[in-house]
């Protein structure tokens, strides 16, 4: 990636500063000093590498340098079918596959010209909500320990266990679930589900306030974050930034709002926004994000007894029979072979949709060629795009301003690299 | 043996004792530091080398203490390790730097008060101790609060070293941290101590906590001082939230970044050494050192308060750890400079009117009059 170029950041490319940290300590000011800083690093969020150039402890440059988590998701999805390629989505953004998943089944369902069940869709919200707060949970447990505060990491770990034990219960595995399928659903949610996430839902608010106790009136934690990588509504847009990155800095830009997939239309909820635009801004974003997640599980929880009992599209052509019928019907056999050899096959054309992730926008191009297996597919993930950022916000403060930054974007190098 | 030799003989006998008690006590805090920190943040903490079993009837047995070895694993294990030296480091200096942290840090024991005269201690070594009133190391410093300042003080240096000697550049960041820090916050650190010196009257740290046992523990007579001292003494210590220099999350563990071994562990033993040593100081000048209940009938009960002391400062320090975040450079310096700095000469100046009015006699009308109320 190369540094942005302009006049707020000074230009320099990895190019060049790989060529100085090759000839070691020769720069222009002797008094600089290269730092590279990563890929094994213990705050920078996974294999990223930061070049910097400092001069004492402020930074005068940084590029960041990417790529070390490479693993060719998108071109190794063209050689598998649509069902198949669905399990490499997971990969991407190890800390929310939830909501890759649904990007990703959105948009092949949309190539394919069909809706899932409103059931498939409600437990759909639900648990990318769900997702979505144990993300905000990683990001606020590791954020605040690359600020030393350490108590609030291992309590957020500690609800974000509870959460993935909702997701091993509905989906058989912690993480990498892959319970989204064309169509609708894996399978249909276990009975105990329900009192679940009613739990979950009766004791998080109280835990989020914990959270906010330590940290949210902290001096120290307030002297660290507040006007610390300030960027503006009008920088962050022109970065393409989207998430809690840019409602920090006053937009207010959430895609559940502005282009409703799912039934985001139907429930309630407020889209927070801050306008100081630094790391508390972005913060206090993701927090009040995690309340409003809960609103809108509490009110998918309510409209779910409504939604019927169908979880799956009822199309044999697209969604594999249940096994139970594999011994009666030889319609049901053919379709389960035909399905799980070659998989369906979608139309010619391309479809392209976006949803908000927890770091902000996650779009899914996907170009079908009337065969089973796409001709291309393309994500635009949001970390990537945050990243980018973060050399015009750490510009002239010091490291450990770095690490609060690099923490409050929240970026996922397995999302960045894919 | 002449009577030199015999004093020499009994010094040593003492110190080795005392310094005993106390290196064991660093490998135990850090125990305590891991147990404490594990229970405020839900966790276990160490629990599998070496416990206490309790049988029981028809059940699994009970396991007490779970983690009472840790301590002793982690040293063997640091032992076994391989003593690397980079070829990259300038290898006297490398090898100097931590023996110049621990050292200091083992030194400034020596003025410590334990207890006041404990008659079959006295009986036992008439020749070392017998001619002062406490007991200490090095009894007869007079100079002793002087003594610890220079002492610490040698401390940054093995900081600063290490991180030269390292040739690496998180190490030398780390190096650079220590020294801006540790010199700016001794300044306050040294006003606060000049406090308990005023009102005492004495550099000796036993006349200052016989002044405390005179009138009252010093932190009630000079909160303001005894709160400062502690700020000051995170700050040179490097504790949470002033962890500057080993900052992991920056710095990847800063100035030891290139020790391995026991090397390192000499590191982490300063460190916990010093936590031991600030706050038996902090005790002895704030809280009244051995003082305690019962102490004229049974002066044996000195040590023991001192150590109940230490810990409860222990947990002040483990307990800011959990809960606060770390400060960045530039505030740790305005912290020092504009905040404690002015509020710690401010504190001396106040405190030496007060004493200068008090010894003039103005103050004479109204303490009789209150005394004159009761």
């Amino acid at each position: 990636m190369l540094a942005p170029s302009g006049d707020t950041v000074a230009e320099i490319t990895v190019e060049e500063l790989r060529a100085k940290m090759g000839t070691l300590m020769e720069i222009e000011d002797e008094e600089h000093m290269l730092l590279s800083m990563g890929p094994q690093h213990p705050s920078t969020h996974g294999v990223l590498r930061l070049l910097l150039e400092l001069d004492g402890e402020r930074i005068v440059n940084l590029a960041p340098d990417i790529g070390f988590l490479h693993t060719g998701v998108e071109k190794s999805m063209e050689s598998k079918t649509y069902t198949k390629g669905l399990v490499m989505t997971d990969r991407m953004d190890y800390l929310a596959p939830m909501s890759n998943n649904l990007g990703y089944i959105l948009a092949v369902e949309k190539l394919l010209g069909v809706e899932s069940p409103p059931r498939a869709q409600l437990i759909r919200m639900i648990l990318v909500e769900l997702q979505r707060i144990s993300s905000h949970l990683v990001w606020l447990g590791t954020s605040a320990l690359d600020l030393a505060a350490m108590t609030v990491f291992l309590y957020a770990f500690r609800e974000r266990e509870y959460i993935l034990d909702v997701f091993e219960m509905v989906a058989g595995q912690r993480m990498m679930g892959s319970y989204f399928r064309p169509g609708g659903l894996w399978r249909d949610v276990p009975e105990e589900f329900e009192d679940a996430v009613r739990q979950f839902l009766d004791f998080m608010p109280s835990r989020i306030d914990d959270y906010e106790g330590l940290l949210t009136n902290n001096p120290i934690f307030l002297k660290r974050t507040k006007d610390v990588g300030v960027i503006s509504g009008e920088d962050a847009i022109q970065w393409g930034m989207t998430g809690a990155c840019l409602r920090g800095s006053g937009v207010d830009w959430d895609i559940r709002k502005k282009f409703p997939y799912l039934k985001y239309d139907e429930v309630e909820f407020d889209v927070p926004v801050e306008h100081e635009g630094d790391v508390y801004a972005r913060y206090s974003c993701r927090m009040r994000e995690m309340r409003e997640s809960l609103r809108i599980i509490q009110q998918c929880m309510d409209m779910l007894p409504k939604a019927g009992k169908e979880f799956n599209l009822n199309d044999p052509k697209i969604v594999p029979p249940p096994r139970s019928t594999l011994g009666q019907s030889m319609e049901a056999v053919i379709h389960h072979f035909k399905l799980w050899t070659e998989g369906f096959k979608a139309p010619e054309g391309y479809a392209k949709v976006s949803i908000e992730s927890p770091r902000g926008e996650f779009m899914c191009y996907i170009r079908g060629d009337g065969s089973a297996k796409p001709a291309r597919v393309h994500f635009r993930t949001p970390s990537y795009v945050n990243l980018a950022a973060i050399p015009v916000l750490s510009k002239d403060l010091y490291v450990a301003d770095l690490i609060a930054i690099i923490g409050s974007t929240d970026i996922v190098l397995g999302e960045i690299d894919r | 043996m002449g009577i030199a030799g015999q004093i020499a003989l009994q010094t040593l006998a003492v110190a080795g004792i005392i310094v005993f008690v106390v290196i064991t006590g660093f490998a135990y805090s850090t125990l305590l530091e891991r147990k404490l920190l594990a229970r405020m943040q839900v966790r276990v903490g160490p629990n599998r080398a070496g416990y206490i079993p309790i049988p029981r009837r028809g059940q699994s047995e009970r396991r007490l203490l779970g983690g009472v070895m840790q301590p002793l694993a982690d040293a063997v294990k640091l032992f076994m390790k391989e003593d690397l030296t980079p070829t990259h480091v300038d290898p006297v200096v490398y090898n100097l730097a931590p023996m110049l942290t621990v050292a200091p840090a083992v030194f400034s024991l020596a003025v410590i008060p334990w207890a006041p005269r404990i008659p079959w201690l006295w009986e036992l070594v008439p020749d070392y101790l017998g001619r002062y009133e406490y007991l200490a190391i090095a009894p007869g410093l007079n100079i002793a609060l002087l003594f610890i300042l220079a002492i610490t003080s040698i401390e940054v240096y093995g900081v600063v070293l290490a991180g030269w000697a390292s040739n690496s550049k998180y190490a030398i960041l780390g190096g650079i941290r220590s020294t801006a820090q540790m010199i700016s916050y001794e300044l306050s650190l040294g006003l606060t101590l000049l406090i308990p010196v005023m009102i005492a009257g004495s550099l000796n740290l036993n006349d200052i906590v016989q002044a405390q046992i005179d009138s009252a523990w010093f932190i009630l007579l000079q909160p303001i001082a005894g709160i400062l001292f502690f700020i000051g003494a995170l700050a040179e210590l490097q504790r949470a939230p002033f962890d500057l220099l080993e900052a992991e999350q920056e710095l990847s563990s800063g100035y030891n970044v290139e020790y391995a071994g026991m090397r390192f562990a000499m590191f982490m033993m300063a460190e916990y050494m010093k936590m031991i040593i600030f706050s038996a100081i902090w005790a002895t000048l704030f809280l009244g050192g051995y003082h305690g209940p019962f102490l004229d009938a049974a002066p044996m009960l000195g040590p023991l308060y001192l150590i109940i002391k230490i810990l409860f400062s222990l947990f002040i320090m483990i307990w800011i750890r959990a809960s606060w975040p770390r400060m960045r450079y530039d505030q740790l310096m305005d912290l020092g400079w504009k905040t404690l700095l002015p509020i710690a000469v401010l504190n001396v100046i106040v405190t030496g009117i007060f004493i200068v009015l008090a010894e003039e006699g103005v103050f004479d009308g109204i303490l009789n009059t209150i005394n004159g109320l009761f």
